[in-house]
Parts: structure tokens; sequence; C-alpha cells
């Protein structure tokens, strides 16, 4: 089975090596040796592993062989770069509060930073978050084996050299420019070739299931890996300008290439930050709150209305463009319709704790879930009132977007990963319990006080920006000029900077407690009370 | 193919076509979702996850 891994490993430095040499700009060169690098590494950490693909953290007898060791591996990635994604995003909110930390590089400019920030939020943290729990809910919820030896290991290893050449690539300026879809076309086809193996490997253990029924969750993991497919590879068609460059055009242009991106945007929020999450939201809050979904069938609706829905919304990022009025409305009223599925699925994964609801003082990984969920909810009845157009005029290119995107990535996406990964933690490493669940809650808190910081500050900031753009004094001229509106919003960037260092500390006492439960160590603290109510509607065994 | 579309054309297949299209669609999820029949089934499904880690 080896010869399985070394192959591809081969070709794969082989391609490195040649593209290196060949390489038309320095980015590619370094890039080339990258590649070529991994896959060094790659063959001595397969040689070092002797066989050995993964086994599960509490062997049982006549127990399934599940892959635990991928799932620590994801643990370990989510944790690393969540700390990192959340930290340049500290730096950038403090070079607006303070322009001098620009430092006049380019490495270190804002605009080659925010990329570096939003991909290693998205793709790193939450790429990594949702790889490493679709690989645990899908073998636990088959009762089967991660399909495919090596596969997952390859897509795991892929991803982080995927990260690794966006993250160099940005800072040295290698960008195509379109949001959240900065890799260059090289680096675009690498991450295709990974996610079509993380694609296969789940269908290929859905297909091994034990169980008859596929779970819910997995619907929506599924839904989240095809769609991202499809998004991605679209979005991304380009010609480079030569096969050893680093530069490409994109095949798009004008407002067909506007649509085009924000398909692609809003459905990678749709998809990659709501599907996938919703997969989480449906394993682990049940799983935490020890009793099933509040409606099985309502989560089957919220699944297919939220797939049929989300697609045509991408068009209310460009009201009032160059896009004809009708796609603009389409794109609206879809927005709209979006509140019924994205409701649907909050009531349902906050029910689930109806009857436990004396847990939210007692478990405080459980309290991080559900405040996920109200997020959620909170977030997805924002984005429709912002997608309506009069409401959009007001708010589009101000700080009131900053704070919307926020509320659902700090709020919904942060917090039911960090459920997810305190879940996951002690039971991956077979631990009795995680180190601290006390720390738990501090983190609970220093997160929950960096959002209301963040959004609070970013709600008043943008809405004032927004009525300062359009006021008029009696003459017909507007009453203030830009840099009078970016002055007025110091105060206001001070206060988001302040949140986010909570939101870092935060994920800063996560690393603390996922490092020393994987170590094995207990802290020595008062236990909380263990709920008095009696496990009513007990799970069946 | 579509060089002969006009505008209206366009709207008048999405204004009709396309709501029965989601509608048909939100309907036969209802049935499914909703039908009596399936109710031991999902609750049942409800359960996969509390079996055997």
């Amino acid at each position: 089975m080896n010869f399985l891994a070394y192959l591809p490993l081969g070709l794969a430095g082989l391609l490195g090596l040649s593209l290196a040499a060949g390489a038309a700009d320095t980015p590619m060169y370094a890039h080339g040796l990258l590649l070529f690098g991994f896959a060094v590494a790659g063959v001595f950490w397969v040689i070092s592993r002797d066989g050995d693909m993964g086994g599960p953290a509490v062997v049982r007898e006549g127990g399934i062989n599940y892959n635990d060791a991928i799932i620590r591996a994801g643990v370990v990635a989510s944790t690393f770069w969540g700390v990192v994604g959340f930290t340049v995003g500290l730096v950038i909110a403090l070079q607006l509060a303070f322009p001098v930390l620009n430092f006049d590089l380019p490495w270190t400019n804002f605009g080659r930073l925010r990329p570096l920030h939003t991909s290693a939020v998205i793709f790193a943290f939450g790429g990594n978050v949702l790889m490493m729990t679709s690989f645990h809910v899908v073998q636990r919820t088959c009762q089967a084996r991660l399909a495919g030896g090596w596969a997952p290991w390859f897509v795991f290893w892929g991803h982080q050299l995927f990260l690794l050449m966006a993250a160099t690539g940005y800072v040295t300026g290698v960008t195509q420019s379109k949001e959240y879809a900065e890799p260059e076309w090289y680096v675009d086809l690498w991450l295709t070739v990974v996610w079509v193996v993380y694609l296969l490997v789940f269908l290929g253990t859905l297909w091994r299931r034990k169980e008859p029924h596929i779970y819910v969750a997995n619907w929506f993991y599924l839904a989240f890996i095809v769609t991202i497919a499809m998004l991605h590879i679209v979005n991304n068609l380009a010609v480079p300008v030569d096969l050893t460059s680093s530069k490409s055009y994109s095949l798009f242009s004008g407002v067909q290439d506007a649509l085009t991106q924000w398909w692609y945007g809003h459905n990678a929020v749709g998809f990659f930050l709501t599907a996938g999450f919703l997969g989480i939201m449906y394993y682990y809050v049940p799983k935490q709150a020890e009793r099933p979904v509040y409606s099985y069938r309502l989560s089957i609706v919220h699944f297919w209305s939220l797939i049929f829905l989300y697609i045509w919304a991408g068009p209310h990022h460009l009201h009032y463009t160059a896009l004809p009025d009708w796609a603009q409305t389409l794109g609206m009223t879809f927005s709209i319709m979006l509140w019924m599925p994205s409701w649907g699925g909050m009531i349902n994964g906050l029910m689930t704790l109806s009857g436990a609801w004396d847990k939210l003082r007692t478990d405080p990984i459980l309290r991080l879930l559900a405040i996920s969920v109200a997020f959620y909810g909170m977030s997805t009845f924002e984005g429709p009132l912002m997608s309506i157009k009069a409401v959009n005029g007001l708010s589009h290119y101000t700080d009131w977007t900053i704070g919307h995107v926020h509320s659902g990535a700090l709020g919904w996406v942060g917090m039911v990963s960090f459920g997810a990964i305190y879940f996951l933690a002690p039971r991956m490493w077979a631990r009795e319990r995680l180190y601290s669940l006390r720390l738990v809650s501090v983190h609970f808190w220093l997160a929950t006080v960096g959002i209301v910081l963040y959004a609070a500050a970013m709600w008043v900031s943008g809405i004032m920006q927004g009525l300062m753009w359009r006021a008029y004094d009696a003459l017909g001229f507007l009453e203030y000029s830009f840099a009078e509106t970016v002055e007025a919003m110091h105060p206001f960037y001070v206060i988001r900077a302040l949140g986010g260092v909570l939101y870092v500390l935060g994920g800063l006492v996560m690393a603390w407690n996922v490092y020393k439960t994987a170590r094995g160590d207990l802290r020595d603290e008062r236990p909380y009370e263990t709920s008095s109510a009696a496990p009513a509607a007990a799970p069946a065994e | 193919m579509f060089d002969n579309v006009t505008f209206e054309e366009a709207a008048m297949f999405a204004e009709t076509w396309g709501l029965v299209y989601l509608a048909v669609m939100f309907a036969a999820v209802l049935i499914y979702a909703l039908r009596p029949s399936a109710k031991k089934k999902f609750q049942d499904a409800a359960q996969i996850p509390f079996k055997e880690d």
C-alpha cells in the first residue's frame, strides 16, 4: 500500500523541482521549492509512520478501527491557525486605528495583511475545523473507518501546503485580487486536487456505512464539499501568463466578473461558513446536550430549503451597480427568503436544549455551542435585512458590513468551532476530561465580551459613516469630506481592537487548555455541580 | 442560443417556471419530511449520534 503514497509524493516533488528550475519569477521559484520540500518531508513522514495510518483513540474489543489520529492532527491545526488568524486580525484592526503600524513596508501593509487574515480565519481555521469535524462525524455516524488509506492524510497535509502557499503569496504580493479567492492559479489548482480527494474520502466513508440512514450532519458536510468545489473551479477560471509564472488573468471581466465573484463569495459564506458549520451543530449540540435534535424532520426541511435558496442570494453584494436591476432584486428576494431556513435551523439547534436548559449553568462547552447558535440566528437575521436595497444603500461599503460579518464569524463560526474542539480534545487523546472546564468558561466570557465590543463598535461606526456620507447642507453640498468620516470613526476602531484583544486572549486560553489536555494533565479545580434534573427521555443505546 | 431572448421573455420565464420549480421542490421536501409513515424512521435517525463512540 505504501507505494500509493510514494508515487504521488515523488511526482509532486518532481513537479516542484521543475517549477522552481524554470520559474519565471521569484514567488514561483519559492513555491516550487516549497512543494518539493513538502514532498520530501512527506516521504520521510510516511516512512516514519511505518504503515500506521492512524487508529482509534480507545481500542475496544471488536470495536471499529476509527482513524482518530487525523482528528488529533485537526485539533492541533485548527487551534494553531485559529490563534494565527485572530492575531493577524488584531494587527490589522490596530493598523486601522493607528496607521503607523503599517511600518511603510510592502509586506506589512494593510492591503496584504487583510487577505492573510481573512484566509487564515476562513480557510485555515475554519477549513481545518470543517475537515476535522467532518472526518469525525462521518466516521461516528456511519460506524465506519475513514476510507482511502493515506488519502485523508493527503487531504490534511495538502490543505496545509495550500494554506502556506496562499499565505506566503499574499505577503509577497501574489494575488489575483478576488475577495476570499486571492490565491493565484497554480495554488487554486493544487487546492482543487486536494478538494477532489477530500470529496472521494468523504463519499467512500459514506459508502462503507453500517447505518442505513445517512445522518443529517453528513448531508450538510456533503453539500459544503460539493458546492465549494463548484464555486472554486468556476470563479477561479483564469489564463496564466506562462506555465511557470505566478501571474494569471481571469476569464471574466466587467460586471460578469463581479457577478461570478459574488456568486462565489456569498456562497462561500453560505456553504463554507454556514452549511459546513451546521453539520457541526447537528452532531455536537445533541452530543453535548445528550439529547437528540429537537426535530429531525425540521432538519430535513432546513437542509433542502437552505441549499435551494442560498445559491441565488449573491447579487445582493452588487446593489446599485452596473448589474441589471432585476438581478439585484432577485438576489435581495432570495436573501429575504433565507430568513425562513435560517431561523428554522436556529430554533432546531436551540430547542434541542429544551428540558435541559439547566445544563447551560454547569456545562461551559454547551454554553459555547448554545451562544454560537444564538449568534447564527442574529447574524442571519441581520444579513437579509442588510440585503434590502434601501437598507443596503445605507450599510454598503461601511463598517456595518464588517460588524455583520464578524458577528457571524466570531459568534457563530468561532464559538461552534471552539465547542467542537473542546468536545474532541479529551476524547481523541483518550483523557478522562479536559484539563480545565473553568478555563473554558474564561474563554467563553473573553470571546463573548470581545464580540459584543466588536459588533457594537462597528454598528455605531458603520451607521454613522453611512449617514455622514449622505448628509447634505442647505445648499446641496456634501456636508463632510471623506477624511472627516475617518476621523470620526477613530474611537470605534480603538474599541473594536480592544474586542479583538479579548478574542485573541480567549484563543490563547483555548490553546493552553488543549495543550495540557493532550499532555494528559488535569487541573486541580472546583468541579461544576452536575445537573440535578433527571435525564428525561434518555437516548436509546 | 440566447441571442433573441428579450429581457421581458427572460423575466417572464423566471417569474413563472422558476416559481413553479421552487414551489414543487419545496412541496416535495415537505411531503418527504412530514409524511406520517416516516415517523419511526426519522425518530431512529435522530438517535444515530448516540450509538457507540
